[in-house]
């Protein structure tokens, strides 16, 4: 369990990591807090040429509320979001959120644009993502683009990033006219979700996204159809049938489903006021 | 002489009082010295290929490209080691019928089990050990394997040693009475269970270690080892290795956790001693966590059929199971792996008056890792079938748990007697235990509790277990049966000339204390200040000869062989005294580090006594030559082990539409004998506890039906965590063993014994209103969920 040689850069620009990231040619990888990395390393699951250490780039820092938008640098750590007035006063998920993700040694490290770009299924952050309905602003060469959060997990620990760096998270600030709800179901505080939900209600309709179920954190349309209807929650339950739940060692896809199901149905009794 | 009661009541005694550890400060500063923090010149480090397979011959093995890798100083295969070490086998002469193929350190033709090394590569750092180890190409030939217990003993499942025909490595049968007869009679109910224990693994802070460093002109090989029985491990280095005995030198220094885990043969340990005598430099091999999850002894891995058979009064009539065992491909060399089995029959059902017993135990080989002797060997199983069907009669029958015990358990003024397996038990505890356990709990009060939640669908359970633990084992349990583990146990107390106690031991410090509370014996009863004595274990050139720590045997053993050793040199100096105060020494006293009048008043300060023998022995009459030194061995003589007793009980919530169980509450009365330091005591029983939940609802090995295990890291592999830990409150009952003149018996596995079966029975107390229950562990979430909707059909 030691990594394999690699080299490590470290840019002092957005545009410097580019070009190295540019000039690696696919061989190297950004490093953001390293919680996901460096144990992908050591188990040689990752063999990067190169890490480029993303710690300096003062462009995937701060946190800004700007036109009824809060952009939060990638580079922004769990603990930061955690203890962030501006976060805590207009994006009360996240608050509900971390307390759940890991424990503080991994919380003072870990960054949002890591895990973002990680994708892991289980995460709870692009689920969050997806109820807040955020956009991922990413970086490349050539261009910044931004991508909606639906439009950017495509599979498990897969994403839409394209040689590009996620600089920034771009979150509407909530309104009066929302609430939000978050559960997850660990056997052990601070793992991975067997099942979790990330709820955002405007008004009467619902953005509800799964995590630790599929592939990848999931929005299911028709189930947010039926809670905007008031369908009697088995009926609204029936719609879990269209994730392709997973099957693992902790929980079969049945398991699972039911799990997201005990998951919902309390997140709805427990939203926001 | 001064007499036993002196030694507990004197002003300055220690033992007995809850003394802090000497050595938290250093450890908490970082300043510990474990194997790796050892770092010696010219140091190399090993790393192993082990097999993809669980079972797999071995084709060829192409070194080439890995000999050039950078860094790269050797490579060996099991055909280069075999030529300098020899096999060992995993048997012992009284545990009859049992036997085991012969182990190389790395495998020879043929892989049996996933993680067994193959090839051993070492390099100027662990990283290029792994960058060439990747360059090294072996050529399996994947044969089936026989992964499954249940299957392992069919007609088409492979055999893993031809040789043997079967993959039976021991049976026994235990019987006494008649239990046919018993159950058969008329008014008696019959319970019936099938129990699933999974296998679960010791999941040391610090993993498995070793830095061996030969000296070729000395024929000299000294080994840094992460471990528990230094002298054991001399004899298998020496014997494996061809050294002369006295020629090999092991030093443990600070070990973070064993639990059992490190007290036996493992081939990367031997094959990193070899490699140091090969390069004649020294090297190192740390287990990184997976090789600790594919390598390290598993535990448990039961199945087991059982009945118990009660009357409609309550009376248990007699207990009738049939135990399955997997052990892995080998039986671990040199405790072997049929002990866990024995455990099992000689033990359940051990705490009640049971007049018929039948009990039968099959072990079997497995392409897994090898399961052997890890915390609480057999215990948690034969609580889980005795006091789980306990509690299942006590449902049939309608009768409180409490109420049952009470009319089966041993009377406390019943001993000495044996149990029905024939085990020899004294000074036991149960109904007492009992008794102040359902009190410090407030078990009514929890009834009542119980009774409310259920109204808002909240489901709580009460569970119990009584309990015994084999503590304090005399040479009936290793030594008879050829093995190098000495039952005995020896301590030297040495007195300086600055007044301060050297005392060394030959048992180990692993974290629960050892160090501390020898300290306490020696420095209460010879008669100094507790920081005046320092202590020394976990050396063979510098200890007494003994055992080690193993089988809760370091208090009751090492103790009472510290506690000797203190009288006597007490003794030697009281003579002393005696001498040069010119008074009749059973007129003087030590306390305080100075002779003391019987009053307690001071006649000559140590330092005094010690400069005058050292410095100015002219002042002393020619004939008397004091030596301030004495060493004590002890072993237990009159039974083969020292029976503890303990009673438990577990308060837990079921969350149904989860099926997740949160430990509320963890109660333990124990009887450990004399309590020599509460805190240390306590602390080892709530580690023992959380050891036990971990293996009732999280930690399991898992592997694929081809025997790939599947969860070898801790993100997948459960152990339980301080958040879900509950406060687990403790109580004592003292009966000290009437073996010694301490009185202490073992502490050390009581909770990892007792837990799991309390925990079963609180989870079940709480499924019984659905009409369900639960006999596999670990209780998880899907598990549970899945005997719910049985029971709902
Ligand atoms: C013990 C433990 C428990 C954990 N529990 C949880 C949990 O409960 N929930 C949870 O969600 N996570 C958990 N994690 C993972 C943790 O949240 C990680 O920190 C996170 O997934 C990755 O963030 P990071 O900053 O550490 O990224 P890194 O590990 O540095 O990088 C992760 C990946 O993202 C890439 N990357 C990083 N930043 C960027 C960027 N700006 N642009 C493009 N690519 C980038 C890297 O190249 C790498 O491929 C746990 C981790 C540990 C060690």
């Amino acid at each position: 369990m030691k990594a394999p040689d690699f080299d490590y850069l470290r840019p002092s620009s957005l545009d410097a990591a580019l070009a190295m990231l540019a000039e690696h040619d696919g061989e190297a990888m950004p490093l953001a807090g390293g919680q996901s990395l460096m144990p992908m390393m050591n188990f040689r699951v990752a063999a990067p040429e190169a890490l480029i250490d993303l710690a300096d780039l003062t462009e995937l820092r701060g946190i800004t509320v700007d036109a009824g938008t809060v952009r939060i640098g990638a580079m922004t750590r769990y603990a930061e979001l955690m203890s962030d007035a501006t976060v805590q006063a207009h994006i009360p998920l996240i608050g509900m959120a971390l307390p759940h993700i890991a424990h503080d040694a991994v919380r003072n490290r870990g960054t949002i644009g890591g895990s973002l770009a990680l994708a892991d299924p289980a995460a709870e952050m692009p689920a969050l993502m997806l109820a807040l309905d955020a956009s991922i602003e990413v970086t490349g060469p050539d261009a910044t683009r931004m991508i909606k959060a639906d439009d950017f997990f495509l599979g498990m620990f897969e994403t839409a990033l394209d040689g590009e760096l996620i600089t920034a998270i771009h979150v509407p600030v909530a309104t009066p006219a929302q609430r939000f709800g978050f559960h997850e179901l660990t056997q052990r505080h601070g793992d991975y979700a067997l099942a979790g939900v990330a709820i955002a209600q405007t008004d009467d309709s619902y953005r509800a996204a799964f995590f630790g179920v599929a592939d990848r954190a999931t929005r299911v349309p028709e189930l947010e159809a039926a809670l905007k209807r008031q369908d009697d929650m088995k009926v609204v339950l029936t719609y879990l049938d269209q994730i392709d739940f997973t099957d693992d060692l902790k929980a079969n896809h049945t398991t699972r489903q039911r799990l997201a199901g005990v998951a919902l149905t309390r997140t709805l009794k427990g939203m926001t006021a | 002489m001064t007499g036993p009661a002196h030694i507990f009541d004197k002003p300055n005694r220690y033992i007995g009082k809850p003394e802090p550890r000497a050595d938290a400060a250093r450890l908490l500063q970082g300043r510990g010295r474990f194997v790796d923090d050892e770092k010696l010149p010219r140091m190399v480090h090993a790393a192993f290929v082990r097999s993809p397979h669980a079972h797999a011959k071995i084709l060829s093995i192409d070194t080439e490209d890995a000999r050039t890798s950078t860094g790269v100083i050797a490579i060996y295969t099991g055909a280069d080691l075999a030529e300098h070490v020899t096999p060992y086998v995993g048997t012992l002469t009284h545990m009859a019928g049992l036997r085991s193929a012969p182990q190389h350190p790395l495998a020879m033709d043929v892989a049996r089990w996933q993680g067994e090394p193959i090839v051993m590569v070492v390099a100027t750092s662990r990283a290029l050990a792994e960058d060439a180890c990747e360059l090294v190409d072996v050529d399996y030939d994947e044969l089936p394997a026989a992964v499954d217990s249940e299957t392992a003993l069919d007609a088409d499942t492979p055999v893993i040693h031809p040789e043997f025909g079967s993959n039976l490595a021991w049976e026994r049968d235990v019987i006494a009475g008649d239990i046919d007869a018993a159950f058969a009679a008329p008014g008696v109910h019959v319970v019936e269970r099938e129990f699933r224990f999974g296998r679960h693994t010791g999941v040391t802070l610090e993993s498995r270690g070793t830095l061996c460093d030969y000296d070729p002109s000395e024929d000299q090989l000294t080994v840094y080892y992460s471990g528990q029985a230094p002298h054991m491990m001399q004899v298998i280095f020496s014997k494996h290795l061809g050294l002369p005995e006295e020629n090999v030198r092991v030093i443990s220094n600070d070990v973070g956790g064993s639990f059992g885990i490190k007290i036996h043969t493992y081939g990367d340990e031997i094959a990193t001693a070899a490699a140091a005598k090969l390069l004649r430099r020294p090297v190192k091999f740390i287990a990184d966590r997976f090789e600790s999850f594919v390598t390290d002894i598993h535990a448990r891995d039961h199945i087991v059929k059982a009945k118990m058979g009660i009357t409609g009064a309550g009376t248990i009539v007699g207990i009738d199971f049939d135990d399955l065992t997997g052990i892995g491909p080998f039986s671990m060399y040199p405790r072997t792996s049929a002990i866990e089995c024995n455990q099992v029959l000689n033990l359940t059902g051990a705490p009640y008056v049971m007049e018929n017993y039948r009990a039968k135990g099959r072990v079997v080989f497995q392409n897994k890792t090898l399961m052997c002797q890890y915390r609480a060997v057999g215990h948690p199983i034969a609580m889980a079938i005795a006091d789980g069907l306990l509690e299942d009669a006590a449902r049939k029958i309608g009768m409180d748990p409490v109420a049952l015990r009470e009319l089966n358990l041993m009377a406390d003024d019943s001993y000495p007697r044996t149990s029905a397996t024939g085990m020899k038990l004294d000074d036991l505890s149960h109904k007492r235990a009992l008794r102040k356990l359902t009190e410090i709990m407030d078990y009514q009060g929890l009834r009542a509790d119980q009774t409310e939640a259920r109204k808002d669908g909240i489901y709580r359970g009460i569970g119990f277990v009584s309990m015994v633990e084999v503590t304090n084992p005399s040479p009936m349990f290793y030594g008879i049966g050829g093995a190098p583990i000495a039952s005995q146990d020896g301590a030297t107390l040495r007195l300086d000339a600055g007044g301060a106690l050297h005392v060394s031991s030959s048992i180990t410090e692993q974290g629960q204390g050892t160090n501390a509370i020898l300290a306490q014996v020696a420095a209460g009863v010879f008669g100094v200040d507790l920081n005046r004595v320092k202590v020394t274990t976990g050396d063979t050139a510098t200890t007494p000869y003994g055992g080690g720590t193993w089988a809760s045997r370091g208090a009751g053993i090492g103790g009472e062989a510290m506690l000797l050793a203190a009288q006597a040199l007490k003794d030697q100096v009281l003579e002393v005294a005696g001498v040069m105060l010119q008074t009749g020494v059973e007129k003087l006293d030590i306390r305080d580090g100075a002779v003391t009048d019987l009053e307690g008043n001071e006649r000559l300060p140590l330092a005094d006594l010690a400069r005058t023998v050292y410095y100015r022995g002219n002042e002393l009459p020619n004939d008397l030559n004091p030596e301030l030194i004495a060493t004590r061995h002890y072993r237990v003589t009159d039974f083969p082990f020292v029976f503890t007793n303990g009673a438990m009980a577990a308060h837990v919530e079921v969350d149904t539409a989860t099926g997740f169980v949160k430990v509320l509450h963890f109660w333990a009365v124990e009887d450990c004998g004399r309590v020599i330091n509460p805190l240390l005591v306590d602390e080892q029983i709530r580690g023992g506890v959380v050891q036990g939940i971990g293996g009732a609802l999280y930690e399991e090995c898992h592997y694929s039906p081809d025997g790939q295990f599947m969860n070898a890291t801790m993100a997948d592999y459960m152990v339980p965590m301080a958040s879900e830990m509950p406060d687990i409150t403790i109580a004592h009952i003292e009966t000290p063993t009437k073996t010694s003149v301490l009185g202490a018996k073992g502490a050390g596995e009581a909770g990892t014994g007792g837990a799991p079966a309390a925990i079963l029975n609180a989870v079940n107390d709480a499924l019984s209103p659905m009409g369900a229950s639960i006999w596999q562990m670990p209780m998880t979430p899907e598990r549970i969920l899945t005997v719910l909707d049985k029971a709902a059909e």
